[in-house]
């Protein structure tokens, strides 16, 4: 995994130079690419952009799509914002917290899933909405939620 | 009136998003059109039009277009806000997606406008298919000549520069998001200076919104006076109201500023349930109890809240207003920059408090305290975050005062005084 995101943060630096301004990008990529961002990337983005990792861990801690905790295969971000939460985002919450066995922040055992409680989504016209590794599901239903679980437990 | 559509208008055309659909219905002309103006001409045709931002401030867009041209300070730089982080704001995605070369031609006219050759567009990181279609989009823009070089043979160059956000509702506001751009935390600067004069990397910029952008073309093609004539004498045009929350049928409507309320709600199907209450501008307004009401910046001020984005969340009778009350608070603890301590430490009572009306463990006295932070939190917090954070739980106390009593501790009296 390591040399993978190496690549990427050499890739985005040979594009956008060496200065302040790829450091977001860079922690970006390798978010993406490791689903955290490990302590060895945040030394080499030291060296490479000579920011101090304090500045670096400030950043990862401001940015809520930055994290150092490794999550889950599955990243359900729930969203918990005022339209959702008219049209029964609690219900749906604990359809998860139940069928999952863990509260918001946490991950499953196996780590196949975290469970995020996340801001709104843009999806409001579909609440209520969550996102599973980009993937949209609206108009949720105890049910639906069931099944959707099911089938992420298949893979 | 009512079915003008300048916006959605592409919204039922297959592959709307595709630069040769768009170029098959006029798209670009506008900007042939601008770039046989002079920028000055440009400003004064928008300046006339009344067009005002549809990021949720309604600054006039021409004002701010001459405001940074006038600078001295070279390079200037424009930034199309892309962040749409208000709850119940869902609009740019929507356009974003269907007519990615709309929002790039205003763009384009803009930057010529403004006097820049870079701009740069901040877009929220979870619409992954929209910025997929964009960045598709200005490819096909760059390899038409209307983006890069010489821009339509012309001597004006514009190249853009697309952002994802890492996740933030504060990087929608144009300084944090300055910030973010340059890669440190999302923290707002003290305005002003406005970004106008001081901007991104400490330059002249323009900040302008998705909507704010679409209206341009139409603009430019129809004339000033054409726009003018439209819907609300002092702020014409259409806006993009997203209607959510209790309604039956949620949904962006394009309709002229200045319709009814009532008439936003009967084309969304009307209410789920029984009418209790309304959020105009999302959760950054003051809650309204009335449904027969004109939908423009004036009226909205006078009574006590904002049109702001076009965020329209409908609340019904089954609803708690404490729980409303208590869900906001929370997102806003939980969005902070945490720059100033009022806004910190407010936010974060505030929270603390509505989640013990929550759960029926109310102190009576909080309610006129929660009223005062308010106060003191819209006069000193430095952004427009902390300013209107405990909107809603003020208006909340006002106008449903019994419902927070109601969850108030019983054996209050004891312990209190
Ligand atoms: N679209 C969305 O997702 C969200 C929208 N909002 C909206 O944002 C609004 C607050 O935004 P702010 O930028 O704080 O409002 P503001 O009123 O301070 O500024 C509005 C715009 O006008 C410019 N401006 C204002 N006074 C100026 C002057 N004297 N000279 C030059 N330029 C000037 C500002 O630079 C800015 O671009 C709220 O009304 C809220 O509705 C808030 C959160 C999210
Ligand atoms: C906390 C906060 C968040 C904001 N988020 C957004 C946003 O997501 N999109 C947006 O266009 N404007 C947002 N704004 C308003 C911008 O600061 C700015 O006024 C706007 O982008 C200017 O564009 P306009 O004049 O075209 O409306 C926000 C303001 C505040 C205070
Ligand atoms: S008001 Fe709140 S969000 Fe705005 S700068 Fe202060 S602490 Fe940050
Ligand atoms: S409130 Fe849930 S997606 Fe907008």
């Amino acid at each position: 995994m390591e040399s993978i995101w190496k690549e990427k943060v050499d890739g985005v630096i040979t594009q956008s130079g060496s200065s302040r301004l790829s450091l977001l990008p860079c922690l970006e990529a390798v978010q993406e690419e490791c689903g955290y961002i490990p302590h060895e990337a945040v030394n080499y983005l030291r060296e490479c952009l000579s920011i101090p990792s304090i500045d670096i861990y400030g950043m990862i801690t401001f940015y809520s799509l930055l994290s150092t905790n490794q999550k889950g295969k599955y990243v359900i971000r729930l969203c918990n914002s005022l339209p959702c939460y008219l049209n029964g985002t609690e219900n749906i919450l604990d359809t998860l917290v139940d069928n999952l066995g863990i509260e918001p922040g946490q991950t499953t055992l196996d780590r196949r899933f975290t469970l995020e409680l996340v801001p709104c989504l843009g999806l409001c016209d579909q609440s209520p909405a969550m996102v599973i590794n980009g993937v949209v599901y609206g108009k949720l239903t105890a049910q639906l939620v069931t099944e959707v679980l099911d089938e992420l437990r298949t893979y | 009136m009512k079915d003008l559509k300048i916006i959605t208008r592409h919204l039922n055309t297959a592959n709307s998003a595709d630069i040769d659909v768009y170029l098959a219905d006029g798209g670009y002309q506008a900007l042939k059109k601008a770039l046989s103006m002079t920028p000055e001409e440009v400003i004064a045709e928008v300046k006339r039009s009344k067009l005002v931002g549809r990021g949720g401030a309604a600054f006039p867009t021409g004002l701010k277009w001459e405001l940074t041209r006038k600078e001295k300070a070279n390079p200037k730089y424009i930034v199309c806000n892309a962040s749409e982080g208000e709850p119940g704001t869902f609009k740019d995605r929507l356009i974003l997606k269907n007519d990615p070369h709309m929002v790039l031609e205003g763009f384009i006219i803009a930057a010529y406008a403004v006097g820049t050759s870079q701009g740069f567009i901040h877009a929220r990181e979870v619409y992954t298919q929209e910025i997929e279609l964009f960045q598709k989009a200005i490819d096909q823009a760059t390899e038409r000549g209307f983006l890069g070089q010489n821009i339509m043979g012309s001597n004006f160059s514009l190249d853009i520069q697309f952002y994802k956000s890492a996740g933030a509702y504060i990087c929608g506001e144009e300084t944090a998001l300055f910030e973010s751009l340059e890669g440190h935390r999302g923290i707002p600067a003290t305005r002003p200076p406005y970004p106008v004069q001081v901007g991104l990397m400490d330059k002249p910029t323009t900040v302008n919104n998705v909507e704010t952008l679409c209206n341009i073309p139409a603009i430019i093609n129809n004339g000033a006076d054409w726009f003018a004539s439209i819907g609300h004498p002092d702020y014409p045009g259409t806006k993009l109201f997203c209607l959510s929350g209790n309604v039956k049928k949620p949904g962006v409507f394009e309709l002229p500023l200045g319709t009814n309320l009532k008439d936003l709600l009967e084309a969304g199907g009307g209410v789920d349930g029984k009418f209790k209450a309304v959020l105009p501008g999302g959760i950054s307004s003051s809650l309204l109890t009335e449904t027969d009401i004109s939908l423009d910046f004036k009226t909205l001020a006078k009574a006590g809240t904002m049109l702001g984005s076009g965020a329209v969340i409908v609340i019904n009778s089954d609803t708690s207003m404490v729980n409303v009350a208590s869900n906001v608070a929370h997102f806003f603890d939980e969005e902070g920059c945490g720059k100033c301590s009022i806004c910190r430490e407010g936010t974060r009572r505030a929270a603390e408090i509505l989640s013990r009306f929550s759960r029926g463990q109310g102190n009576r006295n909080e309610l006129e305290w929660l009223l005062e932070l308010h106060e003191v939190m819209k006069d000193t917090a430095s952004c427009g975050l902390g300013q209107v954070a405990l909107n809603v739980a003020a208006s909340a106390i006002r106008n449903f005062k019994g419902e927070f009593l109601a969850q108030v501790r019983k054996e209050e009296g004891v312990w209190l005084r």
